[in-house]
């Protein structure tokens, strides 16, 4: 018998626990490669604080890869779990994290930032966050009242949102001299080279509340699967539980996309992966997203950055390149 | 005895459009209730009212004694469940995942189930048989089979009233009987008040001990199915010809259709 256990406790901590081993091996592993030499032992060693020789080790490990790697599991964490939000949320397998707008905006708030040449952080990052958080205050007085229950209204007034954004993104693209271009489609393709210790952990501390309210939600999603109607003859607040998911799922991508840019792919395809693997209980998926999905975006970023000879490649184009067809793969597979 | 539904002056209207107009009825607890009538003619907004999905512009409803606004969707989901028409799902749960949904309203936010629960959800499958199908995911049965799996989920949320829109509309011949039997034996062994939206009057002769006969958001007759199911009253309904005489296995009307070329046979009996 496969559920001899009938504890889906039990279940969430063995799927959690052999992800986090995941991520913790990823992590380390991204750690130590680096264009500056792959040295596990002496990462380690430098991590544990028992190393103290080499200090020029020390800085690289501490103030640029440890940061960027953090930022990579944050970022492969939200984006997933913004995915597999609103998949259930819009009961649409297609949905996406940015699928209600938040690209558009948060795209149009970072090129004007660009062009105004703010610097990367405070200044391109807080004009994406606002261009994101408008977008989601238009969103939802466009489908203000009962209509935001049904799916197709938001699904809808999201992707005509997208649309109009990029039809701007494109005007501003078109009017910009060949200098600024290349910031311009660094960030459209989503770059995790701008990171350091302080920026990303206030983004940790934003954005762990955020993971705790979509678990404690994760048995509510569960129940929206089986339409808003059954949902309510089955107790479930079904307003109050979608606006509380929409505006924290909104928000928490929000704060990723102002740090990165549109890192594409990662929120589409792990939630599918995950859930081909481990079955449709959101409160399995939940946390095997997070976890998940940070492994994912950290081994992504390593290649991106060990792959080129000069320069670097953006992350969003490895998280494509590999989500794609590994996807296709395990569909077929799962048809069988 | 105690009025499992009891409405008083409904009705409801989607913006300019009037559904349902003034209605008042009530259903005893313990009965088979079936609620027929021409497409159109307001039997799943009536359900969907009852249920408490749609809030009616006036009128008062009762459930169990107790006002329908009075409830917490917890507590309601406690007293009704609703099974509804089949439902493509996208998202491939197992079998024992669906049941054991029916529980949440008696647990914690997250649902998490103990040994009682599943103790509960095996019953309900093995009480509409499909505890062989424990394991299975949703999209690998068939549409009987479905049914089956959400009227377990029903009974799993342990409620007093059972809802069902149009149980029988997408089974053969055989699964509509065994869809039906079963509903019939869990309202004997367990005492639930059943009450199901049809659009077969003949099933609905069959099982029902009681009939509604809605048209156009008004009733058109309510009682034992053998005062309801009149061909007067049927044809005056549906607008066609039919022919109403006592099923030759029991005491239970029976409907039969008549084509247009038979029109003048039906003339001649």
């Amino acid at each position: 018998m496969k559920h001899k256990t009938p504890f889906v406790l039990k279940r969430i901590m063995v799927v959690s626990l052999l992800l986090l081993l995941l991520l913790l091996i990823t992590m380390l592993i991204g750690i130590s490669m680096g264009s500056t030499g792959n040295r596990v032992k002496a990462v380690l060693q430098s991590l544990f604080g028992e190393g103290g020789t080499d200090s020029m080790l020390d800085t690289i490990v501490w103030q640029i890869r440890f940061p960027r790697v953090l930022l990579a599991a944050l970022v492969g964490a939200t984006l997933s779990l913004g995915g597999l939000v609103f998949q259930a949320l819009l009961r649409n397998p297609l949905a996406e994290p940015y699928i209600l707008g938040i690209s558009g905006g948060s795209a149009i708030g970072a090129i004007i930032g660009i062009l105004a040449g703010l610097s990367r952080f405070p200044g391109v990052s807080f004009t994406a966050f606002l261009g994101s958080i408008a977008t989601l205050v238009l969103l939802l007085m466009m489908s203000s009242g009962q209509s935001i229950l049904k799916k197709n209204t938001l699904l809808l007034s999201g992707v005509m949102v997208n649309a109009f954004c990029s039809a701007i993104i494109m005007f501003l693209v078109s009017m910009t001299q060949n200098a600024k271009l290349h910031n311009i489609i660094f960030w459209l393709m989503g770059d995790l080279s701008m990171s350091d210790i302080g920026q990303v952990g206030i983004l940790a501390a934003t954005l762990l509340p955020c993971f705790i309210i979509i678990f404690l939600y994760s048995h509510s999603m569960n129940l929206l699967l089986m339409g808003n109607e059954m949902a309510q003859t089955m107790g479930v607040n079904i307003s109050s539980v979608t606006t509380i998911l929409l505006v924290t799922t909104s928000f928490m991508v929000s704060s990723t996309v102002c740090h990165c840019g549109l890192l594409g792919f990662v929120g589409l395809v792990m939630p599918h992966l995950l859930r081909l693997i481990l079955g449709s209980d959101h409160r399995v998926l939940v946390p095997a997203c997070i976890l998940g999905g940070g492994a994912y975006m950290v081994l992504c970023d390593l290649l991106a950055r060990l792959l080129p000879q000069q320069g670097e490649m953006p992350a969003g184009v490895i998280t494509a390149m590999i989500g794609a067809p590994l996807f296709i793969y395990l569909l077929k597979r799962s048809k069988r | 005895m105690k009025k499992a539904v009891e409405i008083k002056g409904l009705s409801f209207s989607y913006s300019d459009n009037e559904i349902l107009k003034n209605l008042s009825f009530s259903v005893p607890e313990g009965e088979f209730f079936i609620i027929i009538g021409p497409n159109g003619s307001g039997k799943t907004t009536l359900m969907k009212i009852i249920a408490g999905i749609l809030n009616p512009q006036k009128g008062g409803i009762q459930i169990l004694d107790r006002p329908l606004k009075e409830y917490t969707r917890k507590d309601l989901a406690k007293t009704i469940a609703l099974v509804p028409q089949m439902a493509a799902l996208d998202f491939p749960f197992t079998v024992t995942e669906l049941v054991l949904m029916g529980r949440s309203p008696h647990l914690s936010m997250l649902g998490f189930e103990q040994e009682k629960d599943m103790e509960i959800a095996r019953n309900a499958m093995a009480l509409t048989g499909i505890d062989q199908l424990a394991h299975r995911t949703l999209d690998q049965l068939s549409g009987g089979e479905c049914q089956r799996v959400f009227i377990a989920r029903a009974i799993c949320q342990e409620p007093k009233i059972i809802l069902l829109d149009e149980p029988t509309a997408s089974l053969d011949l055989a699964h509509q009987v065994k869809v039906m039997d079963l509903m019939e034996k869990l309202k004997k062994e367990i005492g639930f008040t059943v009450i199901v939206v049809s659009h077969d009057v003949n099933l609905a002769a069959m099982y029902g001990s009681h009939l509604l006969l809605l048209n156009a958001g008004i009733i058109a007759s309510l009682g034992k199915p053998k005062d309801v199911l009149t061909c007067h009253m049927l044809e005056k309904t549906y607008n066609c010809n039919l022919l109403v005489d006592e099923s030759p296995v029991g005491s239970f009307p029976r409907v039969t259709l008549v084509p247009q070329s038979y029109n003048r046979a039906l003339n001649n009996l």
